[in-house]
C-alpha cells in the first residue's frame, strides 16, 4: 500500500481546511464575538499539521488504487472532523471534545444532529462554522481537493469514486478535475440563487446564509430552538423547494444547462423521487388536515416535513412528533430511502431502491419460470447483474449495520426503543432530528459519551456509504505486503 | 485539446495514454464495458459505452465540441463510418485507422477526400517503412529522417571497442572529420543531453544527428557502415511483412519468407513472384537452416506472438545473423529485448503513437512555428521534434549561444535551404528555417517553449 500517498493526500486536506475556515474567522472578526483567537489556533494548526505531513510524506509514486482511496477518504473525514471541533473546545461553548466532535462530525456528514440544549446562546462565527461545515460536507471535502488543487494523478478517481454517494460515478467532463470544478460551480450557482431569494423574502443575512448552506448541504442545522417555523410561509416555501432540488442528482443540472432537456427530464430516478416526495405530501396532508385550520397550512407542513426528510436534511417547521402515526411512520420510512445519488442528501438513495424493487421482480419472475430469460433495465440501459448484486449487497450490510448500531445503543439507559431506532435511523441516513427523546423539539445531549462516539461513527458510515469506513477499520488493510 | 478516441485495444491503449501524459481530455469509447472500467481506473478520462457509429453514443461523448476524433476500432468499414459521422455533427478533425490493402492503392486519396479525413494510418505500413529504414542502414538500431530525408537521426549502442568511447565530445568532430552532434545519450536507465565534456562509455546508447553524407562519413570512419542488407528472411506473412516485401524487393533486396499457411505462402508469391516462400513453422531451426538462414544479412521476426519474435531473433543472432530485428508489441518485451542483446526492436503502436502524437501536437501548434514532425527517443525520455519557422520571433536573429534555453533542451540542426547546419555558438535562426529540437522530460508544443 502506498502510505505515504495517503498522508500526502490528507496534508493536502488539512491545508484545504485551514483555509477553509478562513470564512467563519472573517464573520468572528466583523461581530467580534470572541471566536476569532480559537478560529485563528486552529487554522495554524492545521496548516501546520498540513505542510508537515506533505513534507514528511513526500510520496515516491504517486500510484494509488482502490483501497488507498477508501483510506484516504475514511481517514479524511474523520481527522477534518476531529479538527473542525477545536473551534467550539477552544471557545469554550462546546467543551466536551467527545461533544464538540459529535457536532462537528453531523455538520460535516449534512446530518443536523444537535448536542446543544439552547442554540440560541451560541456565538454568531461559531454557528456559523457549524453551517458552513454542512456545504463543505455537503458536495465532499474531496472533491473540492480536486476541484481547487492540482491533481496528483490520473488515478484520483478511486477518492472521489469513494465520497461520491451513489452506485455508479459518472463524470461530467473528461478530466476529473475539471469534473469537480463543475459540480462546485453548479452548488455554488444553486446555493447564491436560493440566498438571494431568501433575503428577497426579508430573512437577516446571516440567518439567510446559514439556512442557505444547511438547504445546500442537506444538513439541517438551525439557529432557532423552534428551527424554521418562526419565519413566513414564503420563507418556508423557498426552502422546502431548494431543499428538494438539492436532493436531485446534479448530473441532472448540467444536462440541463447543456441543454439537453431530453436526456435531464427522462431520468427514472429523477420521476420515482418526485413520486415519492408527492404521494407522501398527499398522504400527510390528508392525516394531518385536522390539526390546522387552513388547508394551504397544512399543505405546507405536510410538503416541508417531507422534502425536508426525504433530502435528508432535518429542519422542521412543526413538531412532527406530535403529528398522528401514519404520518410518523411515513416519515420515518421516508429517512430510509432518502433522495437521488450523486446529490448531497444521504439515505439509501433511490436509485438503489428502484434497482432493488426490479432485483425482487426479476427474482420472483424466476422462481415462477425457471428457464425466464429477464434484463434490468434503468435509465433506459440494461444494468449487468453485478451492479444488481453489488445493490443487494450494500443493501444486506446497510441493514445489518443498521441493527448492530441499534443494539448497541439499547445499553444506554433512560432510552426507549423507538427514540433508540430514530436516533439511528436519523444519524445513519444523516438526516438529524428523529421521534420521541430525539424529536425536532429535542437534542441529543441525553446520551453518553460512548453513545455519541458510536453515533458519530454511525453518521460517517452512513455519509460516506460504509465501505470506505468499513475497509479503513479492518486490520488486513494496514498491513504489508 | 478534446479528443475523442474510439476502439481501446491495443494501439487505442497506447494512444490514450500518451495522449493523457499530453494533457489533453480524453473521452475513451467502446463497447466492452470491462476494458472502459479498467481505463477509468487507470487514466484520467472518461468513458462511453457504445458504438463508435451511433450518432446518440457520440453525442454523448460530446462530438460537437471535440477537436480530434480517433477511431482505431478493429473494423476499417466502421472506422471511416464513424469519422464521417463526426465530421458531420461538427468534430474538427478526425483520424481513421484504415488498414485493408485493398484501400491503399489510389482509392485511399478520394476516400480520404469524400469523408473529409484529416489523417488516416495503417500501422502495418508504417511499420513497414520503420523496418525498412532500419534494413537500409544496419548499424543503427533506429533511424528517424527530418525535412525530406536529408537529414537523420540514428540511435546507436555503443560497443565496448568503438572508437567512439573514451573521447570528449567536443573532440569527436575533428577526429572524425565529420559534421555531426551526440545529442542524447541513455545510461543505464537515465537519459542526458550531453555537453562538450562528456565522455562516452561501452554499453551507452546514443542518438546522433547528421546530413546524410556526413552520416555516412562517419559510419565508415568509426568503421559501423555496413553495406545494405541484400539477402532478408522474413518470418511470419503478416501485412506488415506483405507491404515490406514489396519495398525490399523494390530496392533490389532478395527475400525469403517462411510462413506456416500455404494459402498465404500463395498470396505472398501470387503478388510478388520475388519472393522465395517456405511452407513452414519458423520455430523450427532445422527449417530455418535449410532455408539458408545462416547466409542472411538480416532477419526480421514478425509473427504475432512477441515471445516467439523475441526468441527467434535471439537464435538468429547466435547463428550470427548480422542484423536481426523483433516485432514487439507489449512494452516490457521490449526492455527483456534489451537485455537478450537485440537492440533492434520494432513496436507497431509506437509507430503509431508517434504519428499521431505528431499530428496533435502539430493541431496545437502556434506562435509562428509549427511542428513538422515529431519522434519518441530512448523508449519515450526524450522528443525529437522539427518546426517549421514561420515569421520573426523574439528567437530569430539571434547568435544561439545568447539564447537562454531551458534545461534539457538542445538546438540539434538548423535546416536551410535544403541545406544541413550542425549549429554552434555563432548560428542564428532565421524566418523559414526548419529547426531540430531535442527535448528531455519535458515536452514542447512550440518553437518559443524553448526559451527561459
Amino acid at each position: 500500500m502506498n502510505r505515504k500517498m495517503v498522508f500526502y493526500t490528507i496534508g493536502r486536506i488539512l491545508l484545504l481546511e485551514g483555509a477553509v475556515l478562513a470564512l467563519p474567522l472573517a464573520v468572528s472578526v466583523y461581530y467580534w464575538d470572541g471566536g476569532q483567537l480559537p478560529l485563528l489556533l486552529t487554522i495554524a494548526l492545521s496548516l501546520g499539521l498540513g505542510l508537515l505531513f506533505i513534507k514528511v510524506f513526500r510520496p515516491d509514486s504517486q500510484v494509488i488504487y482502490a483501497r488507498e482511496g477508501f483510506l484516504i477518504t475514511a481517514l479524511a473525514w474523520v481527522i477534518v472532523s476531529a479538527l473542525g471541533a477545536l473551534p467550539f473546545v477552544l471557545s469554550g461553548e462546546i467543551p466536551c471534545f467527545v461533544d464538540a466532535f459529535f457536532e462537528t462530525v453531523s455538520g460535516f456528514t449534512t446530518t443536523g444532529a444537535s448536542i446543544l440544549t439552547d442554540v440560541e446562546v451560541m456565538s454568531r462565527s461559531m454557528l456559523f462554522w457549524r453551517s458552513f461545515t454542512h456545504w463543505i460536507g455537503g458536495m465532499g471535502v474531496l472533491v473540492l481537493m480536486v476541484a481547487v488543487m492540482p491533481n496528483l494523478s490520473g488515478r484520483t478517481i478511486h477518492i472521489l469514486r469513494a465520497e461520491m454517494p451513489g452506485p455508479t460515478m459518472g463524470k461530467l467532463s473528461p478530466k476529473l478535475g475539471d469534473t469537480a470544478k463543475l459540480l462546485y460551480l453548479l452548488y455554488i450557482a444553486l446555493t447564491v440563487l436560493e440566498f438571494l431569494l431568501l433575503v428577497a423574502g426579508g430573512m437577516p443575512l446571516f440567518d439567510s446564509a446559514v439556512h442557505t448552506f444547511g438547504t445546500a448541504g442537506t444538513g439541517g442545522f438551525g439557529i432557532k430552538a423552534d428551527s424554521l417555523a418562526g419565519y413566513s410561509p414564503y420563507l418556508q416555501w423557498v426552502i422546502a423547494v431548494f431543499m428538494m432540488l438539492f436532493g436531485i442528482n446534479f448530473n441532472l443540472f448540467f444536462l440541463l444547462i447543456m441543454r439537453r432537456f431530453r436526456a435531464a427530464f427522462r431520468s427514472e430516478e429523477l420521476w420515482t423521487y418526485v413520486g415519492i416526495v408527492l404521494v407522501a405530501t398527499g398522504l400527510i396532508c390528508w392525516n394531518i388536515r385536522p390539526l390546522f385550520p387552513s388547508f394551504s397550512e397544512s399543505l405546507r407542513h405536510a410538503f416541508f416535513q417531507v422534502t425536508t426528510i426525504s433530502s435528508t436534511t432535518g429542519y422542521s417547521t412543526a413538531n412532527f412528533d406530535t403529528w398522528p402515526t401514519l404520518s410518523r411512520m411515513l416519515l420515518v420510512l421516508l429517512m430510509f430511502i432518502g433522495a437521488c445519488a450523486g446529490s448531497t442528501a444521504g439515505g439509501l438513495k433511490v436509485s438503489r431502491l428502484v434497482l432493488l424493487f426490479k432485483t425482487f421482480r426479476r427474482e420472483i419472475r424466476h422462481l415462477l419460470h425457471p428457464r425466464a430469460v429477464t434484463s434490468v433495465r434503468f435509465e433506459g440501459r440494461p444494468v449487468d447483474s453485478s451492479t444488481l448484486i453489488s445493490v443487494s449487497t450494500y443493501f444486506a450490510i446497510y441493514v445489518g449495520l443498521f441493527v448492530a448500531f441499534w443494539f448497541l445503543l439499547s445499553f444506554q439507559p433512560g432510552f426507549d426503543g423507538v427514540s433508540n431506532f430514530t436516533a439511528v435511523a436519523a444519524c445513519y441516513n444523516n438526516i438529524g432530528p428523529g421521534l420521541n427523546l430525539v424529536g425536532p423539539a429535542a437534542s441529543y445531549a441525553g446520551y453518553s459519551p460512548v453513545c455519541k462516539v458510536l453515533l458519530s461513527f454511525a453518521m460517517l458510515f452512513g455519509r460516506l456509504e460504509i465501505y470506505p469506513m468499513l475497509i479503513s477499520l479492518s486490520p488486513g488493510i494496514w498491513r504489508k505486503n | 485539446m478534446r479528443i475523442i478516441l474510439v476502439g481501446c485495444g491495443k494501439i487505442g491503449v497506447a494512444l490514450l495514454s500518451a495522449l493523457v501524459a499530453e494533457g489533453h481530455d480524453l473521452v475513451a469509447m467502446d463497447n466492452r464495458q470491462e476494458v472502459l472500467d479498467d481505463l477509468t481506473n487507470q487514466f484520467d478520462v472518461m468513458c462511453v459505452n457504445g458504438n463508435g457509429a451511433d450518432c446518440e453514443a457520440l453525442q454523448d461523448a460530446g462530438v460537437e465540441r471535440s477537436d480530434l476524433v480517433i477511431a482505431v476500432t478493429g473494423s476499417d468499414e466502421l472506422n471511416m463510418l464513424m469519422c464521417y459521422l463526426s465530421k458531420r455533427m461538427g468534430a474538427a478533425h478526425t483520424i481513421a485507422r484504415i488498414r485493408n490493402p485493398q484501400y491503399h492503392d489510389k482509392s485511399l486519396s478520394f476516400l480520404r477526400q469524400q469523408l473529409d479525413l484529416s489523417m488516416s494510418i495503417n500501422p502495418e505500413l508504417l511499420t513497414a517503412q520503420e523496418l525498412l529504414h532500419i534494413l537500409k542502414l544496419p548499424a543503427a538500431s533506429k533511424i528517424e529522417t527530418f525535412s525530406r530525408r536529408n537529414f537523420e537521426m540514428i540511435e546507436l549502442r555503443l560497443k565496448a571497442d568503438s572508437p567512439l568511447v573514451g573521447q570528449k565530445l567536443m573532440n569527436l568532430r575533428d577526429r572524425f572529420k565529420a559534421k555531426f552532434l551526440i545529442c542524447v545519450v541513455q545510461r543505464d536507465s537515465e537519459v542526458v543531453i550531453p555537453r562538450g565534456d562528456f565522455i562516452l562509455q561501452g554499453g551507452d546508447r546514443i542518438g546522433l544527428t547528421a546530413d546524410r553524407t556526413e552520416l555516412w562519413k562517419l559510419l565508415k570512419a568509426t568503421g559501423l557502415a555496413k553495406r545494405q542488407a541484400k539477402n532478408v528472411m522474413l518470418i511470419g506473412g503478416s501485412r506488415i511483412a506483405f507491404y515490406l516485401s514489396k519495398m525490399l524487393l523494390s530496392s533490389g533486396s532478395n527475400v525469403i519468407l517462411i510462413e506456416s499457411d500455404r494459402a498465404i505462402c500463395h498470396r505472398f508469391t501470387d503478388a510478388m513472384p520475388g519472393v522465395s516462400a517456405f511452407c513452414g513453422d519458423g520455430t523450427h531451426q532445422e527449417l530455418l537452416q535449410e532455408s539458408g538462414l545462416s547466409d542472411q544479412d538480416a532477419f526480421v521476426s514478425l509473427t504475432g506472438m512477441d515471445e516467439e519474435n523475441l526468441l527467434l531473433a535471439y537464435h538468429a543472432r547466435l547463428q550470427h545473423v548480422s542484423q536481426v530485428i523483433a516485432k514487439i508489441n507489449r512494452d516490457e518485451m521490449v526492455r527483456m529485448a534489451e537485455q537478450m542483446g537485440l537492440e533492434s526492436v520494432v513496436s507497431p503502436k509506437d509507430v503509431v503513437v508517434n504519428v499521431v502524437l505528431r499530428y496533435a501536437r502539430a493541431l496545437e501548434s502556434s506562435k509562428g512555428s509549427s511542428i513538422e514532425n515529431l519522434y519518441q527517443l530512448m523508449d519515450g525520455k526524450a522528443e525529437a521534434l522539427e518546426f517549421i519557422v514561420c515569421s520573426a520571433a523574439d528567437f530569430t536573429h539571434v547568435p544561439l549561444k545568447d539564447l537562454r534555453l531551458k534545461k534539457n533542451i538542445l538546438i540539434a540542426g538548423i535546416l536551410r535551404d535544403r541545406k544541413a547546419i550542425i549549429p554552434s555558438g555563432s548560428d542564428v535562426i532565421l524566418p523559414g528555417d526548419r529547426v531540430v529540437v531535442i527535448a528531455g522530460h519535458r515536452r514542447l508544443n512550440a518553437l518559443s517553449d524553448i526559451l527561459l
